[in-house]
């Protein structure tokens, strides 16, 4: 097993085309640092704007490291899937394109155990895609612009969460970005079995995380209950609530997170996903006719 | 002697078509044995049901006296095929892809066992160099490479001549008569190529619209006790009408364009010959069908 995944990472990582994502990534994350710590101020000033009257910071103690992450997180964790797609949506699909899949069906490997591993490989290369946003919005943020309290903004009420009280927050909320990408994997991964070229899965990856994200963005009451709760989308929103913290008498409490059980459940709902998508693909599979 | 394959009453349909109807064979050890069919005759339908690609919708395939539904691994480790294209990983070298699929056969390779191979095929000079950068000649010579690198007992290729040139497929013609010959291997081999099917194959199956048509002895198949005649004359009319006078009245086939056709004994052919040249007829040529080729479209053309 462990010998076959080696080949399915050598072969991810051998692709020109893998490191798109990683380029792409790094390409945002600088776009966004320049514009912040060039015009950070003014951001400030107007998010602020619609906050509680009696709110006031200075703009050079909001902006600092941890709050550059956090911008950074809201903007990037809705295109990162998208990238998650390129590589997952095309493993196997993109091996019936090359026609190497009937040389790899033929081989002494059972198909479960085929696929098994390339879902594998395909989770690893999602949670190295997530290391390299996190060792870069994160920690060369920190670098960058320093680190000092984080202004978390809700409606129009802030969350105060000290400097010591950040770190564990963006590991676990990094954590649980990895089981909503590696959802968005399975099901790249499911449509992959599917079809035998790889446009087809991932512009069908694309499709449904964009229509279920502007559903899950939609304040319309009537899908508040009908829909958005089985939206895997809806979901992949819970890293935020690591950042919504606990408070007694206007002062935050240390290591406090408003509704861990919901976080949980989210987490747990998105497993069940993935699990779902990846045995989907294994039932098919395991009975499609190789004829590519 | 053995069999390394036996197929039992194989069909396959996809949907309302039916590619393999009942097809029994069985391929002897140590045999180069062809495969012969014309395009959509199912030849490669069933070498993908040889090789798990495809699931029978009836029928039984024992490899190695195994049953292959029960004991794929074992079978498929001791099996190499080529597939139609040599279609391989154009992004990596043509050492990693032979080091990838030596890996997936449960070989541990070093990399001089990897170069002998490649040597081979002709293709250690390029061992390095990108499968994006080959010729489909160099393709086809890696693809079978591909197929042996497990050192499998039994080989399965399915058009290995496709796309080479003459000199490229008389090296296939010797690698094959080297495997079969010098390292006892078992070939199936499926090809268009009647010729080279003729030069290379010790037994052979022709399949027609899924169903088999003849199966046998290559020496058995191509001089057969009784043959197809073709007898060109200048008046056809005549000459059947005095062979209808004969005791070969039955042995008439077909006629068209100035030729006449016989089914016969091979030895009446002189006593055939005489008798139309005594009844006036000119013959301008008389030639017992019995080449491959011959051989292949007599029985494929209805």
């Amino acid at each position: 097993m462990w010998q076959l995944l080696k080949i399915e990472l050598y072969k991810i990582f051998r692709r020109p085309r893998t490191f798109i994502a990683f380029a792409v990534i790094a390409a945002i994350i600088f776009l966004i640092q320049v514009a912040l710590k060039f015009g950070g101020e003014e951001y400030v000033g107007m998010m602020m704007s619609g906050l509680n009257s009696t709110f006031d910071a200075p703009a050079d103690q909001v902006m600092n490291g941890y709050f550059v992450c956090f911008i950074i997180l809201n903007l990037l964790l809705i295109h990162v899937p998208i990238l998650v797609a390129l590589v997952a949506g095309d493993m196997i699909s993109g091996e019936a394109n090359m026609g190497t899949l009937r040389l790899l069906v033929s081989k002494p490997v059972s198909r479960t155990q085929l696929l098994l591993v390339k879902f594998t490989a395909a989770g690893i290369y999602t949670i190295l895609l997530l290391l390299w946003v996190a060792l870069l919005s994160l920690f060369l943020s920190m670098l960058i612009f320093g680190t000092n309290e984080l202004f978390v903004a809700r409606g129009e009420e802030v969350n105060i969460i000290s400097a010591a009280d950040i770190l564990w927050r963006y590991i676990a909320a990094f954590a649980f970005a990895t089981v909503g990408l590696i959802t968005v994997a399975a099901l790249s991964f499911m449509l992959s079995a599917f079809a035998d070229n790889s446009i087809g899965p991932i512009v069908a990856t694309v499709c449904v995380i964009i229509v279920f994200t502007i559903l899950t963005q939609m304040q319309i009451p009537f899908y508040d209950n009908t829909i958005k709760p089985y939206l895997f989308t809806t979901h992949m929103l819970g890293w935020k609530g690591f950042f919504y913290v606990q408070g007694e008498e206007g002062v935050t409490i240390e290591r406090s997170i408003e509704n861990l059980p919901a976080i949980i459940r989210s987490g747990l709902i998105l497993l069940a996903y993935a699990v779902l998508f990846l045995f989907t693909a294994i039932w098919y599979f395991k009975r499609k006719n190789i004829l590519s | 002697m053995s069999s390394i394959i036996q197929v039992k009453h194989l069909s396959k349909e996809f949907r309302d078509i039916k590619a393999v109807n009942d097809l029994s064979f069985e391929v002897p050890a140590g045999q180069v044995y062809g495969f012969l069919g014309q395009n959509g005759a199912g030849k490669s339908t069933t070498i993908r049901m040889l090789l798990t690609l495809i699931t029978p919708t009836a029928g039984s395939i024992e490899i190695f006296g195994m049953e292959l539904r029960h004991h794929r691994k074992e079978i498929l480790r001791q099996t190499g095929a080529m597939i139609e294209k040599p279609d391989l990983y154009k992004y990596l070298t043509a050492l990693e892809n032979l080091r990838i699929f030596a890996l997936m056969s449960g070989m541990k390779v070093t990399e001089k066992q990897l170069m002998d191979q490649l040597a081979m095929v002709g293709l250690a000079e390029r061992a390095k160099s990108k499968v994006r950068t080959f010729s489909q000649g160099m393709k086809q010579r890696l693809g079978i490479a591909v197929a042996l690198v497990h050192d499998p007992r039994l080989i399965i290729l399915d058009e290995p001549t496709n796309g080479l040139d003459p000199q490229g497929i008389a090296d296939i013609r010797k690698l094959i008569w080297h495997l079969s010959r010098d390292l006892g291997k078992t070939l199936m081999v499926s090809s268009h190529l009647l010729g080279e099917m003729e030069l290379i194959a010790d037994n052979m199956l022709i399949i027609d619209k899924g169903k088999k048509i003849v199966e046998g002895k290559k020496e058995a198949l191509l001089n057969p006790d009784t043959v197809q005649v073709e007898i060109m004359t200048d008046d056809k009319d005549k000459a059947i009408a005095v062979i209808r006078e004969t005791n070969w009245k039955d042995c008439l086939a077909a006629s068209a364009n100035g030729t006449v056709l016989l089914e016969m004994q091979k030895e009446d052919i002189p006593q055939l010959n005489r008798t139309l040249a005594e009844r006036g007829i000119n013959i301008f040529s008389l030639r017992p069908k019995h080449t491959l080729e011959d051989f292949f479209l007599s029985l494929t053309k209805n």
